[in-house]
This record gives structure tokens, sequence and C-alpha cells, in this order.
């Protein structure tokens, strides 16, 4: 299982994956906001999103855990 | 009236300047600060500072009842939004002359038009003012798409409520429009509860450049000369020099007359910045005013000796301008670095614990920071933690006395756009005085 971490420390602007839903590698998975610019977040790798523990408007830090994503 | 007392609704580095001019005035300063921000020096400099929330704008600086409640139990007499936040906020201005308070800034109506790009773009046509070859409102992508299809790719799909570098999409063709045009509607209902849209042509390559307009409430409007904008990325600008050291004397000239007239025919008051695209052949059009004092705003006090901030105040209180347009002289040359909490190769944003920072003190160099050493730049506000202000008779004399300036910066903990800058001065465009929006993307990246 591989997870999705936040690059830095920000809030969640957009989730544009749902769980269950299949993902490959590069894809934008989350949007974060931090000091007022959009970082969108990738999979590093393809595969099936397993959970998704944050919400769009929750404050995350560099490292915090997104999502987690079984490899297929 | 007189302000004795103003609450300043802003943070960091454009906080600690207003402070500044009202220490000179003898007013008594009022700051407001969120969670994130109270270890940083403009709280301290007030002479009263108040906790507003915690760390996201919407539930600190952007709280307006919060800052309102703060503004009566304070007592104060007037509310300097200073730029961002609140500053271009109708709504708001209102809120604060409503409550009896002075805001210190143009008059509601005139911001509110402004802030509407496609109004904007209006009252300018107008007042006689050349914009930017485009539409009003497009109210569905096929409208969009016949536009550009009647002005020629590529075009900006602009949202009428945006600014500042936000809510601008270019698309080179067809295909690119129309993919982009819901995720744009999208992303600017979410960012400004605003999905109008505008097409305008894409302009490259370009100069920014801007006219400093000051009114009073008698009438009276005068420029203070322009500044060069055009080193930018993501649409937002990281050195501003003035005067201009590119455009000719007449299109000099040009650019002040449309400016005034623009100015004069909204009965402008306060002081506001009209921007321009200036094209290769030197035709330049309106892109939008700022009503409210810019960041870049030392340049112009670099060059004219003039405090701006005082005269906002002087004018918010009713005072006539002590000056009239052929009184104004613009010596020297001045440029202003944006020193930005950012990866240098890819411009992301790099926040953190400041280890270390620390300027020198130089003659000619002014410093304008929002932070100290041992402060935290964190990710809820804007990169900037200070901006370096050069000045001297002449345009070579500030790059080399800015090199030196800059070398001797001290800044550990985080990442900064400072080996950005000193490239930027070697630049043999920037050297000559002859570059456009694009100078940053044709630096060398190792």
């Amino acid at each position: 299982m591989a997870q999705v971490t936040a690059s830095m420390a920000g809030s969640v602007w957009k989730i544009l994956v749902k769980e269950g839903e299949q993902v490959v590698q590069g894809q934008d998975v989350v949007i974060l906001e931090s000091m007022k610019m959009e970082i969108p977040i990738q999979a590093e790798v393809s595969g099936t999103v397993e959970k998704i523990f944050v919400e769009e408007g929750s404050f995350v830090n560099e490292g915090d855990p997104l999502l987690s994503l079984s490899e297929s | 009236m007189k302000i004795k007392k103003v609450l300043i609704a802003n943070r960091g580095e454009i906080a600690s300047r207003v402070i500044r001019t009202c220490q000179k005035l003898g007013i008594q300063a009022v700051a407001v600060y969120s969670e994130a921000d109270q270890a940083l020096p403009y709280v301290r400099q007030a002479d009263e500072a108040y906790l507003i929330g915690p760390g996201p704008v919407v539930k600190s600086y952007l709280n307006q009842e919060k800052i309102l409640e703060v503004a009566q139990e304070a007592d104060v007499d007037a509310i300097h939004p200073g730029y961002g936040l609140l500053s271009e906020n109708a709504y708001f201005a209102k809120k604060v002359i409503d409550a009896g308070l002075v805001w210190i800034g143009p008059r509601p109506e005139v911001i509110a038009q402004m802030g509407e790009k496609v109004t904007a773009r209006q009252v300018m046509q107008k007042a006689g003012v050349p914009v930017v070859p485009g539409s009003d409102a497009v109210k569905s992508v096929e409208e969009a798409a016949a536009i550009a299809q009647e002005i020629g790719f590529p075009v900006l799909l602009k949202a009428s409520s945006g600014g500042g570098g936000m809510g601008m999409y270019l698309c080179h063709g067809m295909d690119e429009l129309r993919s982009q045009f819901p995720l744009a509607q999208q992303r600017a209902k979410a960012l400004f509860g605003d999905d109008t849209f505008f097409v305008e042509k894409w302009i490259s390559p370009a100069r920014h450049i801007e006219v400093q307009v000051i009114g009073d409430q008698h009438g009276n409007v005068i420029h203070l000369f322009e500044r060069e904008c055009s080193v930018q990325r993501r649409n937002q600008k990281v050195i501003e020099e003035s005067l201009s050291p590119s455009i000719s004397q007449e299109t000099r000239q040009r650019l002040y007359e449309a400016a005034l007239l623009a100015a004069r025919s909204m009965h402008y008051t306060n002081a506001g910045t009209i921007e321009f695209v200036v094209d290769s052949e030197e035709n330049f059009y309106f892109l939008e005013m700022n009503t409210r004092l810019q960041v870049e705003h030392p340049v112009t006090e670099a060059i004219t000796g003039v405090d701006l901030v005082e005269l906002q105040f002087a004018i918010a209180e009713g005072k006539e301008l002590p000056w009239k347009q052929e009184e104004m002289k613009a010596r020297g040359h001045a440029i202003e670095f944006r020193l930005y909490a950012e990866n240098p190769k890819n411009f992301y944003p790099s926040p953190g614990l400041l280890q270390e920072l620390s300027f020198p003190v130089l003659e000619g160099v002014r410093i304008d920071a929002g932070y100290e050493t041992g402060n935290t730049v964190t990710p809820f506000y804007d990169p900037m933690i200070a901006k370096v202000i050069v000045s001297g008779s002449w345009r070579e004399e500030v790059i080399e006395k800015a090199k030196d300036a800059l070398s001797k910066i001290s800044v550990s903990g985080i990442q900064t756009n400072l080996p950005v800058l000193l490239q930027v001065l070697d630049h043999p465009s920037f050297v000559a005085g002859k570059y456009d929006t694009n100078i940053l993307n044709s630096l060398p990246r190792e």
C-alpha cells in the first residue's frame, strides 16, 4: 500500500478523486493551497484509492498523509 | 477631521510601513493579528494590538465583523486597509464608513467599479482610455469561442473578479479554450464567488507599466510617474523600477495623460494605480486599476521624496493635495526587489522557521521587512518576507548598489528567491533595460 503525502504545509483546496477510484501514476489527486498558490499533488504509483484521510478545507503539515493507494 | 487613532487592517511589512508614518504624524496605531502572526514585528511596533483569530485569513484578516468590533473597542477614527486582504472590498469600505469611521481609500463605488474587470473596461473605454482588444462578460463557452475566433488566438480567459495574477487562463487554440472554460469557471466560483468571465487578446511580448495617481476630495488629481513591473513569475511581480528604463518620452507622456483621464473621469480620491500592458511597438492598453496603496509604492517614494501613506492620511482628512502636477519632479532611479519565501527553481512556496534574517544598513537602501530572525513564515499568507528598495542617481549605479545590498542579506532556515534576484541583476536584457514579462522564464535553471 502506498500513501500520498502533503509536499508542504497548507490547506486542502480540492480532492480530485473518490475512494475506490482507479488512478494512474502522475495523476493529480489533491490540490493544496499554500501561500496563495495552488499546489497539485500527484499519485506516485498507479492503483486504487483506498482511503482518503483529509477533507476539503482541512489544514495539513508537510508529510501528513492525504490518502492511501493499493497498488495495482 | 483630524485622524488621531487608526486601525491597520493588515499584517506584516505593510502594517509596519503604515505604523512608521503614524509615528511620524503622531497618530496612534492599532494593529490586529492572527494566532500565526503574534511574534511578527508589527504587532509590538503598534501602540495597541488585538488578536482577531486563528491563522487562516477567513477566520482573521478577512473577518470584517471582528475587525469592526476591534475598531469600536479601541475607539479609532479611521481604518487603513493596506493592500490585499480587505483593501479592495467595497462592502467592507462601506461598512467602515457606515460605522462612522474614515476609510483611508477611494469611495466604495469606485472600488466596486474597478474590482469588476468587465465594468472597469467599460468605464475606461467611455473615458477614452485604450483597453486590450476583447469582450464584455461572456455567458457561455460558445460565446467565448466566437470572440476568440474574431480577435485571434492566443487569448486570455479572465475572471471578472480576479486580479493579482489569479483567475487567468491562457488559451492557444479552440480545443484548449473549450477544455479550460468549465474548469476556469469552477475555480473562479470557488476563489472569488463569481464565475463571470471575459476574453482578452494575449499580448506578447509585453511589458507591464503602471502609473501612480492620487486625488483629493476637492477634484484635484495628479500622477506620480510610472513604475515598470515586467519582472514577474506566475503573473506576480518580483522586481519593480521607476522610471521605466525603456519607453520613449512620448509614450511616457501619453501614459500619464491616459492615467489622468481615467482617474479624473471617475473623480478618483486617494492613492490608486492604473496598470497598462505595453506591446513591442509601445502601444499600450488598460489592464486593471488597483484602488489602494501598491506593494511597490516605495520606488515612487524614492524618486519623488513623497511619503504616500502620509498623503493618504491627509486626503482622507479632507486636505487638499499640497502640490500641482508641474511641481512634481522625478529624481534619479529606484528599484524594488521582493524577497519571497520560495524555492528559487520552481517558485514553489517554502514556509518555515527563519533561523536567521538580517539586512545590511547601506546608504540608498531601504528595507521594508515583515519578519525578523526567529519568526515563522506560515502557509496562510503571501510568501513575501521583505522588500529591498535601492535608489541612486543613475540606473547603472542602482544596479551595482543592489548587487552589493542583496549579497549582504543573510537568510537561513527556509528557501528564498534571493539567487533569482541576483541572477536578474546580471541578465543582459535587464542591464540594458530592455526586458519583457518573460524575463524570468529565460533565466538558466541549473
